[in-house]
């Protein structure tokens, strides 16, 4: 199923940031986009599509305004990627799914708590958590596990009653 | 904005929940200067899709900010969950309520005489029933008046009723198979736009938080009140009531700029079921040597609560759970049995089981293998629930723990709260209801929450119950202490017995009723 720039800005207003035009973003640290399709291609189930708009939007609109969040982003990344180049000897865009969902398992990410200024799996677990919420309280995201309606997202008072 | 004390208020009140916000919007709107004092602050309607947001990772805790030094307790006997209970500050804990809105039974209100337990109130549902209709219009409470079995309405409700979800028509088969009857569950959240308010969106997360404003809080109160001329002050708790023979002369409270004395020609107290009685006994002086208003001893006592009692299961159907946050059908069906002699109200849950966001962020593991355990924790949920009433015990109780003081040096209060084998039976019964109706749809339940594992409703009654006798109650029945002339009570505290509906209803009946006196006689026309 293809994500949307809906789903995006569904996901946006879910965590209360200020809806987007343009989405180009402020002139503050530049994003790491390819790095943060990278990792949501591996952290989004295979059946998703149309990563690199919801990314953009979502990343966009959640810093936006926020350059201490947005540094803090583009230095984790930053960071990951240099374990990456040391590892793997390439940057997330360019390793495979397979290489980058090992390269989060040796980070030690799967059992890190999320924290901003924590070691660099706890501060990669913050990014992997940002970006399973906005997957996860999305349209697109929920319809893949089975609600068209998930927590967080204001999809109207008829679904929950419809069906059988 | 200043904190300063206005001059000699016409009405002070202590608390800008739903009660003291009701009260001051009536007294406001009849002309009359209204003071307002609240403890906590005043919360900014653009953080609300953010505490939403905090309240759907796992870990953050309460998206309402609490203050451990300024509102410390302690527990006695069960352990009372009270800071995760309330919420301090404009609008109370409307901010986090549910938002269910049911009336009392007429049962509710005559215990004594019906079945010879606990005490009948002082007034029947008839004296409440045109406050009620009040309230539910103040409220803007969606219900639709399908249920056979009572009470009796003088109207419909203010906007139609939200249907019965994919999973109440689940559930109604299991209800009707073992001969429970099932009704709509009257809700205080828009189901079409009300009174300037949006209808909701499905956000799903109404406890503890409505990012769109279509449930009510007491914030909208709040906002009438002052629209009306009602001051309402924030971050200023009152600490103790002055008091001039039989008369309340008005309050001192501090604020974070220094403390100030607002004098008052009436006062109501609206800070909730334990706060109130605790104010009560800070207040005590040389004529009122066991605190205010104190003469029965009943300050404090028959604290009350009501219980959850609740059984879930899975089925291999889609049970749509967390498309919205509220409930849609409940049934009253056993409510007024007599054996177990307590109230139960049924509810069917449509937020049964985990949210898949809530299981992404806690299972630790991404891609293809998160998404099969987000889809097999997520789907095929149905649970029932209920609130089991609580008859009120003067040795449960709220009092003044001298050993623990707050930020202001003042004792905290202590909650001494036990269940009595009344409610254990009931909560065993509706146990028996739950697992009888998820057996009849072919559900295995999971969990249960039984008389072991139950926690209270988050519902505080009783504190200063409401009597027409004075050496058994703290308030009349125009909710006015027995023992000072300008000293009033509004919120659960006055309920001699709370039945077993959510409180907020009745709690704003009175409040309208209250400030509909309190109006006249400022103005003169009483007394």
């Amino acid at each position: 199923m293809k994500l949307s720039r809906r789903d995006a800005l569904a996901a946006l207003a879910g965590v209360g940031s200020a809806s987007l035009a343009g989405c180009s973003g402020d002139g503050s640290a530049s994003l790491p986009v390819d790095s943060l399709v990278a990792l949501a291609e591996t952290l989004y189930p295979s059946a998703a599509s149309g990563h690199r708009e919801f990314v953009e939007t979502y990343v966009d609109g959640r810093t936006r305004g926020r350059p201490a969040e947005r540094e803090a982003l583009a230095e984790t990344v930053a960071d990951l990627n240099g374990v990456a180049r040391e590892w793997y000897d390439s940057r997330l865009p360019e390793l495979s799914r397979a290489d980058r969902d090992s390269l989060l398992h040796e980070v030690g990410v799967e059992t890190a708590a999320p924290r901003r200024d924590g070691t660099l799996a706890e501060r990669v677990r913050r990014v992997v958590d940002d970006l399973l919420y906005a997957f996860y309280t999305s349209p697109t995201g929920g319809e893949l596990v089975g609600t068209s309606n998930p927590p967080g997202y204001p999809g109207g008072t008829a679904s929950y009653h419809e069906g059988r | 904005m200043s904190r300063a004390p206005s001059g000699r208020a016409d009405l002070l009140v202590v608390g800008a929940g739903p009660a003291g916000s009701l009260v001051a919007r009536e007294a406001a709107a009849a002309g009359h200067d209204v003071v307002v004092l609240d403890a906590g602050p005043r919360f900014d309607d653009e953080d609300r899709t953010e505490r939403m947001a905090a309240h759907l990772r796992p870990d953050e805790g309460s998206p309402w900010p609490r203050d451990p030094e300024r509102d410390g307790y302690t527990t006695g006997g069960r352990p009372y969950p009270l800071a995760a209970s309330r919420v301090k500050g404009v609008g109370g804990s409307t901010l986090a309520w549910h938002g269910m809105a049911p009336r009392l039974r007429e049962r509710d209100f005559e215990l004594r005489s019906r079945h010879g337990v606990a005490v009948d109130w002082p007034l029947s549902y008839a004296d409440l029933r045109p406050w009620y209709a009040r309230a539910e219009r103040a409220l803007g409470v969606a219900g639709a008046a399908d249920g056979a079995e009572g009470p009796p309405r003088e109207e419909p409700y203010p906007m139609p009723a939200f249907p019965p979800s994919a999973s109440d028509r689940i559930l109604a088969e299991g209800a009707e198979a073992v001969g429970l009857s099932t009704r709509t569950a009257p809700n205080a959240r828009n189901s079409e736009s009300y009174d300037g308010d949006a209808a909701c969106v499905g956000y799903g997360t109404c406890r503890p938080v409505c990012p769109s404003g279509a449930k009510y809080t007491a914030e909208r109160t709040v906002a009438a009140a002052e629209a009306a001329g009602a001051r309402v002050v924030d971050r200023a708790p009152v600490r103790r009531l002055r008091v001039d023979g039989d008369r309340v002369t008005g309050a001192r409270y501090t604020t974070p700029a220094g403390e100030h004395v607002q004098e008052a020609r009436e006062v109501v107290l609206a800070a909730g079921g334990v706060e109130t009685p605790r104010l009560l006994l800070l207040s005590a002086t040389g004529d009122h040597p066991d605190g205010l208003a104190n003469s029965s001893g009943a300050v404090g006592r028959y604290f009350h609560d009501h219980l959850f009692a609740g059984v879930g299961g899975r089925v291999d159907r889609e049970t749509r759970q967390h498309h919205v946050g509220f409930h849609t059908t409940e049934s009253h069906a056993v409510y007024d049995e007599a054996d177990p002699v307590v109230g139960i109200k049924l509810e069917f849950l449509n937020d049964a089981g985990p949210t898949p966001v809530g299981v992404a962020l806690s299972d630790g593991s991404w891609g293809d293998e998160l998404a099969d355990r987000v889809r097999e924790a997520y789907g095929g949920h149905l649970a029932v629930g209920a609130l089991v009433e609580q008859l009120p015990d003067p040795s449960n109780r709220v009092r003044l723990d001298p050993e623990t003081v707050d930020d202001a040096g003042d004792p905290v209060p202590r909650v001494e709260w036990s269940l009595d084998s009344r409610t254990r039976r009931g909560i065993e019964r509706a146990n028996e209801l739950q697992r009888r109706v998820l057996e009849a749809v072919d559900a295995d339940p999971t969990w249960t929450v039984d008389a072991e594992t139950t926690g209270p409703a988050a519902h505080q009654m009783g504190t200063t119950r409401m009597g027409a006798d004075p050496a058994e109650s703290v308030v009349d029945p125009d909710c006015r202490a027995h023992d000072l002339q300008n000293l009033w009570v509004a919120g659960s505290s006055v309920f001699p017995t709370g039945g077993a509906m959510n409180p907020t209803l009745t709690i704003a009946a009175l409040a309208l009723r209250l400030g509909s006196r309190l109006a006249d006689r400022l103005s003169g026309e009483r007394d």
